[in-house]
């Protein structure tokens, strides 16, 4: 048996639709097998509401008098993209406050608009002929704007990495607080209530389907940015009218250590035509699955810790190196599923009626990595390759001494074999003068826990670390933890008027 | 329940807690603790029953004592149900319920600070300080 979108309409018309969330689906077809499910029900309708990044909205101020043609546009200190036409801007949802950094972001722009606060507007030209207006500044509503869509490049990833973090220190990511130690694992989505999960081959998710954004009737475009649904990350481009939106399901929000994002509500109604859809939205928690990526590792191939289900996320504690540990959800559940029921009473109301695509959407491609032609520069490039260390049974004074000699302020200490047991800094040495204890030896007063780089690292990862543990200088040890070079802050000024920076 | 001690070290290091302990035969739990040289903060956690004569005793070393109630507060308009302050609490007051509504317990909470820090939302204040 199969169903025309026809025959689905004509029964929301005449009140006899069954329409279902597709959190109740699995249990249907439980119930009523597949084939009763197709008979039974018409539409599942979907919903999540979790951090979104990639999102925005295209303005249109209206002309001022005498007229400017806004080259630089800010809102609420907040830049918004004016390199299209002479009054319109795309604010982007994770564009930073000039004034309040993360407290303050495109977020929060369109957030105050949706509540119906006053933002304001500040624009730059350099004046033409027709445009002789250099300067404007203005309080606007969101009902004064002559148009508020928004329009985002990248919403509803079909599924997303969970989070855990294997350093010794906590990490803030986009994934929120990863606490050391595989302290706690982070994940985002509704899981089984995901709109793509319910239809995975985008047979019925595709440009022109009816949505729910952030509280107005919106609509798909097709395939997002970032679109990878041959690994299972599909995404979407959608848009909606912000003056529909509703700040229930429109939300600034700022990661601490990341900063600004949008928490976004979207949902798709899925018709259900034949038994293959009964079988998408009958989608369980259990069968999706997705990995626990280890943040502590600073590169984009971050290694898998383990492979998990959304059921386990959602249950609380996923077991972890033989441990229990806690998880967190950074999207909200509770609004996927008012979502979806939102969704729900919609289409039985008329008030979005269900779709079929006008335009198909690839199920094929996988999102590549950026190609870079021009190499950053990396450790081996500017690092001191003349070491002078020291071994840990030296006397303090020998440690000095070399100290003076070799005019720095860090020394590696090393076993016999060359490897790297430790670290005196001139530091550590005044230290042991002033309070002199029965530290004799460099092994008494060296520190063990080194921070160290390799020559292949990038020159911005070693850095970060610099900059997150405040020291000054980096060991560089070669796979064998042999010490082959230092990297201090005076090596980076090399980067400085040499090849690197231009 | 918990309560915040706060003393002045600039008498002498007198182990005013230990003490109370000492005098009162009170098990008391130090969950948190910020002590220099000039003055000390304690949030102690005491059986219910006790709590007045710890306080009584606290007060005649000459600390000031703080009960301290519901001390993390929720703004409920901000919060939406996420749960990421979840996981990164050490004393586990958060948890949703079987609506996917985030609660709280509050009673649990040592004032680490953390969930503060973190809420995507800024929802999470501490109480008095909002």
């Amino acid at each position: 048996m199969e169903k025309t979108i026809g025959l689905i309409r004509e029964r929301i018309r005449d009140g006899n639709a069954r329409v279902v969330t597709a959190e109740e689906m699995p249990h249907i077809v439980d119930e009523l097998g597949e084939e009763g499910a197709l008979r039974e029900v018409d539409v599942v309708t979907t919903g999540t509401f979790g951090a979104m990044c990639s999102s925005g909205a295209f303005l249109n101020f209206g002309h001022a008098d005498p007229p400017i043609k806004m080259e630089r546009v800010w809102l609420n200190d907040v830049e918004a993209y004016g390199g299209i036409a002479s009054v319109d801007a795309y604010i982007g949802a994770t564009q930073k406050s000039t004034t309040r950094e993360a407290r303050y972001g495109g977020a929060h722009v369109m957030e105050d608009f949706v509540s119906g606060k006053a933002v304001e507007l500040r624009a730059l030209s350099t004046g033409t002929d027709c445009y002789p207006r250099r300067t404007i500044t203005t309080e606007l509503l969101l009902e004064n704007l002559n148009q508020a869509i928004m329009v985002n490049p990248r919403n509803g990833y079909q599924r997303y990495n969970a989070a855990a973090n294997s350093t010794d220190r906590s990490l803030y990511t986009y994934m929120g607080m990863l606490l050391p130690n595989c302290g706690n694992i982070t994940y985002s989505g509704s899981g089984l209530l995901n709109p793509i999960m319910n239809d995975p081959s985008f047979r019925l998710i595709g440009s022109g389907v009816p949505a729910f954004l952030c509280g107005a009737p919106g609509m798909v475009i097709g395939e997002g940015t970032q679109h990878s649904p041959a690994s299972g990350f599909g995404t979407l481009m959608v848009t909606a009218d912000m003056k529909e939106m509703s700040p229930d399901y429109l939300r600034a929000a700022t990661m601490t250590g990341y900063g600004v994002t949008l928490y976004v509500g979207l949902g798709i109604p899925i018709p259900v035509l034949d038994i293959e859809t009964v079988r998408s939205t009958a989608v369980r928690d259990e069968d999706i699955v997705v990995d626990i990526i280890d943040y502590g590792i600073p590169s984009r191939s971050r290694p898998s810790l383990r492979k998990v289900s959304y059921a386990e996320l959602k249950s609380g504690a996923v077991e972890l190196h033989g441990e229990e540990v806690r998880t967190s959800s950074l999207s909200s559940y509770r609004r996927a599923r008012e979502i979806a029921l939102t969704l729900k009473t919609w289409v039985e109301e008329g008030k979005l009626e269900p779709a079929l695509p006008t335009r198909g959407i690839d199920t094929t491609r996988s999102a590549l990595p950026l190609r870079e032609t021009v190499q950053g520069p990396r450790v081996l490039d500017i690092m001191d390759r003349k070491v002078i260390s020291i071994g840990q049974d030296e006397e303090i004074r020998t440690a000095a001494k070399k100290l003076l000699k070799g005019e720095t302020n860090h020394l590696p200490v090393i076993e016999e074999s060359g490897k790297l047991v430790g670290i005196v800094t001139t530091y550590d040495i005044s230290k042991a003068v002033v309070n002199p204890g029965k530290a004799t030896r460099v092994r008494d007063i060296m520190k063990k826990r080194v921070i160290t780089t390799t020559p292949e690292e990038p020159v911005d990862i070693a850095v970060r670390k610099l900059e997150k543990h405040n020291i000054s200088a980096l060991p560089v040890i070669d796979r064998d933890d042999r010490v082959i070079g230092m990297l201090t802050a005076m090596n980076l000024g090399k980067l400085f008027g040499g090849r690197w920076l231009k | 329940m918990k309560l915040i001690v706060t003393f002045s070290r600039k008498a002498g290091k007198k182990p005013i807690i230990a003490q109370v302990v000492r005098d009162t035969g009170v098990l008391i739990n130090v969950e948190r603790a910020l002590i220099d040289s000039s003055e000390g903060e304690a949030l102690i956690d005491v059986p219910d029953e006790s709590c007045s004569v710890v306080k009584e005793r606290l007060a005649e070393l000459g600390a000031s004592v703080r009960v301290l109630e519901d001390i993390i507060s929720l703004d409920e308009s901000r919060c939406v149900d996420c749960g990421a302050c979840i996981s990164i609490c050490p004393q586990e007051v958060f948890s949703f319920d079987e609506d996917w509504k985030l609660v709280m317990e509050g009673d649990r909470c040592v004032l680490c600070g953390r969930c503060i820090e973190i809420c995507p939302q800024r929802a999470l204040s501490q109480k008095g300080e909002g």
